[in-house]
């Protein structure tokens, strides 16, 4: 299937489990057409390893259309690769240099245990959703959309706010592997809404204790999540939540 | 009210303890530079040992040095145990890691800047601080004052020290260029009006604060004012 003629070198940290220690191991791929995405180059190597009677590379991938957030490469030192704006699955073999060699390793943080290979457990951030990341609502018609005006920049932020895929690339870069920017967003998108009013100062407080809980790191501003979120999270969303939380803990009479 | 412990122990409460004891050191710079630039009035040094001494005897000054050294204890503290915890969030690191792609290397470094000003800070209050407020200041000024000028220009002429001052005045400007910004970012208040202001007043206040203090030993020590 190779039809190109770029030649690689790609250094792949494998990794049996959880419980045993990983490393870089080398591989020589040769073919590689420039119009592959970087996963069909994976596909390839793995295709390789398995002719050759080896292990594949396990790595996360579903949609491969940019919006699942699953795929999850920390590639010559930055999530999902040289491109802004872009997940793994977007990023193409025409971003690199035929003889490059390509580092690709798991996104790492304590809370983000690896699974095998490339691989990681991210269910941490569905434990952060689920403390808080939703509206009770009653069951029956939904209310005339009409009922609910909403500026326009309102939902607009919202919108930014919600077009976080969960993938954990700002945990991946974080040089404190800080989940604040994911955690932010998923507050902002109900916390910018008239429906997520009711919930806001609770869901904040229980949102980031469970962030806490998980044991990924603090904050301390330098921006590189912003800089290497493919969806482009904005840091506005970190100083939202913690007005919210200093409101919700200082302010609000409600204790959670 | 239990709620308040709980509040300032989470990840976002220790970076409102970052940020607001940061600003304050930030305003405390602003004054300890402002009276110490009165050396530069070159008068031999009259007009700052009066300041000197209004700092030394006034009782709020006094009490305002306790809480300075309250909020500097807890900042130095509070990014001990923040360092910590944040090295245990990754215990594994990258083999390739290119930080330089996405954030400024100084945002990055916090700590070790902060190390560097501590040394200064010991070497800094043992020059002078211990000197007038307990060992005491040998000499007297015209006006009948405690010469802490002299002090100083005892102090700098030694070659060594005045380059040690200079060169920690960069890791100053370091750590204030990311500090002054980051604690307005810590403390909720971003907002696109405002934002470009912060952004500049933060990089021009950690220019001219380390300026300022490096030229008090250089001036000192070339005999720009005696």
């Amino acid at each position: 299937m190779s039809t190109g003629n770029m030649n690689l070198t790609l250094k792949v940290w494998r990794q049996k489990n959880n419980n045993t220690k990983g490393a870089l191991v080398d591989y020589k791929l040769s073919g590689i057409s420039p119009d592959m995405s970087f996963l069909e180059m994976f596909d390839v190597l793995n295709e390789q390893l398995i002719n050759t009677g080896e292990e594949p590379v396990v790595f996360d991938h579903d949609c491969r259309e940019g919006i699942c957030g699953m795929c999850s490469m920390f590639i010559n030192g930055r999530p999902h690769g040289p491109k802004d704006l872009v997940t793994t699955c977007q990023l193409h073999m025409r971003s690199f240099k035929d003889g490059d060699t390509i580092v690709v390793e798991p996104w790492r943080a304590a809370a983000f245990p690896v699974v095998k290979d490339l691989t990681v457990d991210r269910s941490a951030f569905d434990r952060v959703i689920s403390a808080g990341g939703f509206i009770s609502v009653n069951t029956g018609n939904a209310q005339d959309a009409n009922n609910l005006p909403i500026p326009k920049m309102q939902a607009d932020a919202a919108f930014e706010a919600a077009a976080c895929i969960g993938c954990g690339a700002c945990v991946a870069t974080c040089k404190n592997a800080s989940a604040m920017l994911f955690v932010s967003a998923k507050i902002s998108q109900l916390a910018l809404l008239p429906q997520g009013q009711p919930e806001r100062y609770r869901r904040v407080q229980s949102m980031v204790a469970q962030m806490d809980a998980e044991g990924f790191g603090n904050c301390t501003n330098t921006g590189a999540c912003e800089a290497e979120c493919p969806k482009g999270i904005s840091l506005e969303n970190i100083a939202r939540m913690n007005r919210d939380f200093a409101t919700a803990k200082f302010i609000s009479e409600e204790t959670v | 009210m239990s709620g308040f412990g709980n509040a300032l122990s989470s990840s976002i409460g220790k970076k409102f303890i970052m940020g607001i004891t940061g600003l304050f050191l930030i305003l405390f710079l602003v004054v300890h530079a402002g009276i110490n630039s009165l050396i530069f009035l070159d008068d031999n040094g009259l007009k700052f040992n009066i300041g000197a001494h209004f700092m030394a005897t006034n009782w709020i000054i006094r009490a305002g040095e306790y809480i300075l050294f309250v909020g500097l204890l807890v900042h130095i503290f509070q990014a001990l145990r923040l360092t910590i915890q944040n090295r245990k969030a990754r215990p594994e690191r990258y083999a390739v890691n290119d930080g330089n792609a996405n954030s400024k290397w100084y945002s990055r470094s916090m700590g070790l800047l902060g190390t560097l000003l501590l040394i200064f800070l010991v070497i800094h209050l043992k020059d002078f601080w211990v000197v007038s407020r307990f060992t005491g200041i040998p000499t007297v000024d015209a006006n009948g004052h405690e010469d802490l000028y002299a002090v100083m220009r005892e102090k700098f002429q030694d070659p060594v020290r005045v380059a040690a001052y200079v060169l920690l005045m960069i890791s100053l400007c370091y750590h204030l260029l990311h500090g002054f910004a980051s604690a307005f970012q810590t403390m909720g208040w971003n907002h696109s009006k405002y934002n470009g202001i912060i952004k500049s007043v933060g990089v021009w206040y950690a220019i001219i604060i380390s300026i300022v203090f490096a030229l008090m030993p250089i001036a000192v020590y070339t005999h720009l004012i005696d």
